[in-house]
């Protein structure tokens, strides 16, 4: 599937983070908390009027910024719930 | 192997956010400090002393930190104290790792592998990482990094000794690697130590995500809400009604009474020890001397409530429900140029306003914890106001309590839109680790709720004994008169309210909940009650507030600060005063 926004990515849909789309600064900040190109993210839900986003890396469950979720650009993964976000 | 090794004096525990570490302090030194589930929960530093062979060794619970390339003035603390210990060569690092994120936890321990000091690790939540189905080779990690590993669960008090007693084996990381590599480094050994069994969702995790889904989190939220109030008025009441004013009213009344008698009922030491007697009686609140109106707020009218909101905040904190009501508040929270951790130090405020302030630390820009610190200190009463506020106000029930908080919230929300329009740059948005409910370990609560009990014991009392002294010689030497008649025409005219309330804006500067506590014999009207709350909340911060906040902003920022507190606590004053 083509790159896409994290923000745009359906609540419930896996995918992998291709690349975040910031500075240095942004960067150091998501890859301290795991946020980083190659990795799986499960994104559970977002809050309304573009509000934080809610993700899962692993075993961490994160919030972060509408503005700071638009720069991860992820690839979602084909089928809806592959690796579902619970199991 | 290094043959001469030097004595170890100090122990740092430096780990992630939420790891358990300040569990684990208490663990090791007996010493009673604040650890809760959210990330943040410390953001200064404590020391206590650990017995080992025969040495007593410090122990610092460092801020956690995610890397050592630090975001926050909390995770700046944490990187100074290691660059401190390592110049000074006798320290060692038990490193506290969480064994459920294995994965984002080395980042930090390949770091503290590079520097120049020894490293012991704990591996925690190892019961946690057990029960969702993660198990760690625990031999095959001690391996790999070259250091020592020791499974714990902090909360229990597992491996704690075992972590004491191998201290001396810590020794400086031998792990070689790239900078760049680092995360594949980090996959390498977490592919080789980490196996994943079939993972049983919990209920609690179900739970999460319900909780922070806006269609579901939101009324959960206001439930949650509501019912905390209800919570701790009614714990707050009962504690008053059934315990502590009986205590007052049929043991200590009698003592003192006594005493009175002894003193012949007058005298400056009478006047200065039992206070005035109304009726030939005592009237706790009214009396102020120091042995009855000085004993009686502190204890029989505040600690009640204070008892309520740290049980109720220490609940909510263990649980881990604190950073999802954050997330559901964020977007409101930027309104005032804010995030949704904002609601940290806030609902601390709301306990104490010491803490509260101490909590902005969390918030990364000096923006941010500029507006957060003045919005607490103008429209946050703490408990110990809070509960005066209900003694005198809560016989009217909404009529009387709606417009204080009404008022407070809209000074809240208008002060915090002008501060996020007029001061320069931007706020970060959230950016936060929602951790998983745990059912908070009573044992550990109750223990939390004693050390702040303790503090407030500690801080307050001498604090309201001063003030009544301070009143008494003030109202002796004709002081409060005088400068009831210099204030005049704002008080009287501007706020409605009769000169002797001057007497009560003094103290507030030193204690809220004494200042409201004078505001008893005045006879005020409901619209004066009102008001004298308000403006007793707005105008300056207490003290001990006043010396933190000045820590934490600096002289030219505080005095900012304390502009706008006094400009608006006049301008809302005089609203009131028109309106009501």
């Amino acid at each position: 599937m083509k790159p896409i926004e994290l923000t745009k990515m359906q609540s419930g849909e896996n995918g992998k983070i291709i690349s975040i789309s910031g500075g240095y600064g942004i960067i150091k900040k998501l890859e301290a908390l795991g946020i980083r190109p190659g990795v799986d993210i499960a994104k559970i839900s977002s809050q309304l009027m573009k509000g934080p986003v809610i993700v899962k890396l692993g075993n961490t469950r994160l919030a972060l910024g509408f503005g700071m979720a638009r720069r991860i650009i992820v690839e979602p993964y084909d089928k809806k719930d592959s690796a579902g976000v619970y199991e | 192997m290094n043959k001469k090794k030097n004595r170890i004096k100090r122990i740092l525990l430096i780990g992630n956010p939420n790891v358990g570490k300040s569990v684990i302090f208490s663990r090791l030194t007996g010493v009673g400090v604040i650890a809760s589930n959210y990330p943040g929960t410390t953001v200064e530093f404590s020391k206590g002393c650990v017995h080992y062979k025969n040495d007593k060794i410090e122990v610092i619970d460092v801020p956690g930190t995610y890397s050592l390339e630090p975001t926050s003035p909390a995770e700046e603390v944490a990187v100074d104290i290691l660059k401190n210990a390592i110049k000074k060569k006798d320290s060692v690092v038990i490193n506290v790792v969480d064994a459920t994120n294995l994965e984002r936890n080395l980042n930090l321990t390949l770091q503290l592998l590079k520097m120049d000091i020894p490293i012991i690790i704990a591996l925690n939540l190892w019961d946690e990482a057990h029960h969702i189905g993660i198990s760690i080779d625990t031999k095959k990690l001690q391996e790999l990094l070259g250091v020592v590993v020791i499974p714990t669960i902090a909360i229990t008090g597992e491996g704690i000794k075992e972590l004491i007693s191998r201290l001396d084996e810590a020794k400086k990381g031998s792990y070689q690697y790239e900078d760049k590599e680092r995360w594949h480094e980090i996959g390498k050994i977490v592919d080789q130590v980490q196996t994943i069994r079939h993972k049983h969702h919990t209920i609690f995790e179900k739970l999460s995500d319900l909780t922070i889904h806006p269609w579901t989190g939101i009324p959960i939220a206001s439930v949650i809400l509501i019912l905390i109030f209800v919570v701790i008025r009614f714990i707050g009441e009962s504690l008053i009604s059934y315990i502590f004013e009986p205590i007052f009213d049929y043991l200590w009344q009698p003592v003192v009474m006594q005493l009175s008698l002894l003193l012949n009922g007058k005298g400056i030491i009478h006047d200065i020890l039992v206070g005035e007697l109304i009726d030939g009686k005592i009237d706790f609140g009214q009396s102020f001397g120091l042995l009855t109106t000085g004993l009686y707020v502190p204890i029989a009218a505040v600690l009640p409530y204070v008892i309520a909101f740290y049980l109720v905040l220490s609940f909510l904190e263990d649980s881990g429900y604190l950073p999802r009501l954050a997330i559901l508040l964020d977007k409101a929270m930027h309104l005032v140029g804010l995030h949704g951790m904002a609601i940290v130090p806030m609902m601390l405020g709301l306990g104490c306003n010491v803490p509260g302030a101490l909590g902005t630390r969390v918030l990364e820009s000096k923006r941010e914890r500029f507006i957060a610190a003045t919005l607490m200190a103008i429209a946050i009463p703490c408990m110990a106001q809070l509960a005066m506020v209900f003694g005198l106000l809560g016989k009217y029930g909404v009529r009387g309590l709606g417009p204080v908080f009404l008022t407070l919230f809209i000074v809240w929300l208008i002060a915090g839109i002008l501060m996020n329009f007029t001061i320069k740059g931007e706020s970060p948005e959230i950016f936060v680790e929602i951790p998983p409910y745990r059912l908070p370990y009573f044992g550990a609560l109750l223990k939390k709720v004693w050390v702040r009990i303790r503090w407030f014991l500690h801080d307050a009392i001498p604090f309201v004994l001063l003030g009544v002294f301070i009143v008494n010689l003030l109202y002796s030497l004709g002081i409060i008169e005088f400068l009831g008649k210099i204030t005049a025409p704002v008080i009287i005219n501007l706020l409605g309210l009769p000169l002797k309330a001057v007497a009560a804006l003094i103290i507030g500067f030193l204690r809220k909940d004494l200042a409201v506590g004078m505001l008893l014999p005045l006879g005020l009207s409901l619209k004066q009650l009102i008001i004298a709350s308000v403006v007793l909340t707005m105008y300056f911060p207490c003290v001990a507030t006043f010396a933190i906040l000045f820590k934490e902003l600096g002289f030219i920022d505080m005095m900012k600060s304390a502009l706008i507190m006094i400009g608006s606590a006049l301008i809302v004053g005089s609203v009131l005063n028109l309106i009501l």
